[in-house]
């Protein structure tokens, strides 16, 4: 029976991913019933995840163990049970005390991080000394940093308009900048491409045969 | 006013069939295409390779099936890197899915260790919500963020973390990371905070997002970037897995789009033209 069920779901995984393929020829039944199985089955999944692997063993299992000892669990509870209410629309205010306390515990979180791991760390690690590195590369390489850094930086100052020098720098900028969304470009060419591989590995491999899976 | 027709426009379909052609024959016949192994992922070997045996170190499966052909090959590799040096592995999730990710990696690997034992040399402690805030909690104390492993064994009961309380006995973090939470919270929370060694891989996608933190600061010790950066390591601890077989038709797939980039441009310049 177990390899019956793998075979059947290797057909199944075969049999989606050409629905979802066809798409790329034009919109067809196969593609919207491929993607209306996918929505309603993602949806039914995380519903299921969420109350076996979030509030059984984060609250309702702690609980029934311990109440007592879980007492404090009660506010994230009933602070839920508010957010809940928003689908009551002459009650729908009281959901904006969690959020609000949501949303204010990320922004002090974030602001802490960010300002010392994307500024403070960032700005420490471009204030080198590119003339004490071991290479000539490396040397060449800490220039280019620097420099990138500085123009991208003046290409983004509007307080003064981008002529004379300014205008140089930041048009400099703009080169960096041109390059740095060049190789974004390019990876996500190869994310992309990366998806495709893996889909024909599936089905060269594991449904086929073809190719070692 | 100018009697020229411009150039005929090609069916994108026609773009879609060749670059299917394109991928799919040397996935079945092989080119055997070399490609270099980079700076980034070679510090990544590096501090796998340097990090001492029966050190405990983390790797966070924070990705689902979605990026799988990516992240995948990269996790099957790193376990069998810590293992051949005999480090002992903590697998998390902060992805749901990460769990049976993770699972599928250890099924797969423990198969060339069949002496590696569950509880001793790894264990699974499964998915935690909370993303950045799970990770600053682990900093002060383990047991209270993972109670039991995912079979529910109470944590002082498993080997593996009789002497783990917190990141002071984590000997490296690798997180496996399709977007947040992943790689860019244990930066800044792990590394920023603790002090902890960090690494890992990304999706290509995301890849550039983290090239700003490999620097001096070393808030990362190298990266593995998408499949390039999976079968890069492969090649490093000399594995041929399916990210290395994936890379010809990669290679040959970059070809085409490159082509296709110039066809364009020529287009768009003769229609400047007219």
């Amino acid at each position: 029976m177990s390899q019956f069920m793998t075979v059947f779901g290797v057909w199944l995984g075969a049999y989606f991913t050409f629905s979802i393929f066809s798409f790329l020829y034009k919109d067809n039944p196969f593609y919207k019933l491929a993607e209306q199985i996918f929505v309603g089955l993602s949806a039914g999944y995380w519903f299921i995840y969420t109350i076996y692997s979030i509030l059984i063993p984060n609250l309702f299992g702690k609980l029934a163990t311990d109440f007592h000892g879980n007492i404090m669990l009660l506010i994230p509870a009933v602070l839920g049970v508010m957010m809940l209410i928003r689908l009551i629309p002459k009650l729908e205010w009281i959901s904006r005390y969690p959020i609000a306390l949501v949303v204010g515990t990320s922004v002090g979180i974030s602001m802490l991080r960010y300002t010392k791991s994307d500024i403070l760390s960032q700005m420490t690690a471009t204030m080198i000394n590119p003339f004490a590195m071991e290479t000539t590369v490396e040397m060449i390489g800490s220039i280019i940093l620097i420099l990138g850094t500085v123009f991208c930086i003046m290409y983004f100052y509007f307080s003064r308009k981008q002529e004379g020098i300014l205008g140089v720098t930041s048009k400099i900028g703009i080169w960096f900048l041109m390059v740095s969304f060049g190789a974004s470009f390019g990876y996500t060419v190869m994310a992309r491409i990366s998806l495709l591989i893996g889909r024909l590995q599936f089905l060269l491999g594991d449904w086929l045969h073809i190719i070692k899976p | 006013m100018s009697d020229k027709q411009p150039p005929k426009q090609i069916d994108r379909r026609y773009i879609f069939l060749v670059l299917l052609i394109g991928v799919t024959i040397p996935l079945i016949f092989p080119l055997g295409f070399k490609s270099e192994v980079s700076g980034l992922s070679k510090q990544v070997y590096k501090l796998v390779e340097e990090t001492p045996a029966n050190s405990t170190v983390i790797i966070s499966f924070d990705y689902d099936p979605a990026t799988v052909t990516e992240l995948q090959p990269m996790a099957k590799a790193l376990i069998e890197h810590a293992w051949r040096k005999n480090q002992k592995i903590l697998a998390l999730a902060l992805w749901p899915q990460g769990v049976q990710m993770a699972e599928q990696a250890f099924a797969d690997i423990i198969k060339k260790y069949p002496d590696k034992k569950y509880g001793i040399d790894y264990v699974n402690l499964g998915y935690k919500t909370g993303g950045i805030v799970t990770i600053q909690a682990m900093g002060r104390d383990f047991k209270e963020i993972f109670p039991t492993d995912l079979k529910g064994t109470p944590y002082d009961e498993i080997e593996i973390l009789k002497n783990v309380r917190n990141y002071n006995q984590i000997g490296y973090i690798m997180s496996l990371s399709a977007g947040d939470p992943g790689l860019k919270q244990y930066v800044m929370a792990a590394h920023d905070m603790f002090k902890v060694k960090v690494s890992g891989g990304t999706t290509a996608v995301s890849t550039p997002g983290f090239m700003p933190y490999i620097n001096d600061q070393h808030q990362l010790y190298g990266l593995l970037g998408g499949l390039k950066g999976a079968a890069e390591y492969e090649s490093l601890i000399g594995v041929k897995g399916t990210a290395t077989s994936g890379m010809d038709a990669q290679s040959i797939a970059h070809i085409l789009i490159i082509i296709f980039i110039i066809m364009g441009n020529i287009r768009a310049y003769k229609m400047r033209k007219l």
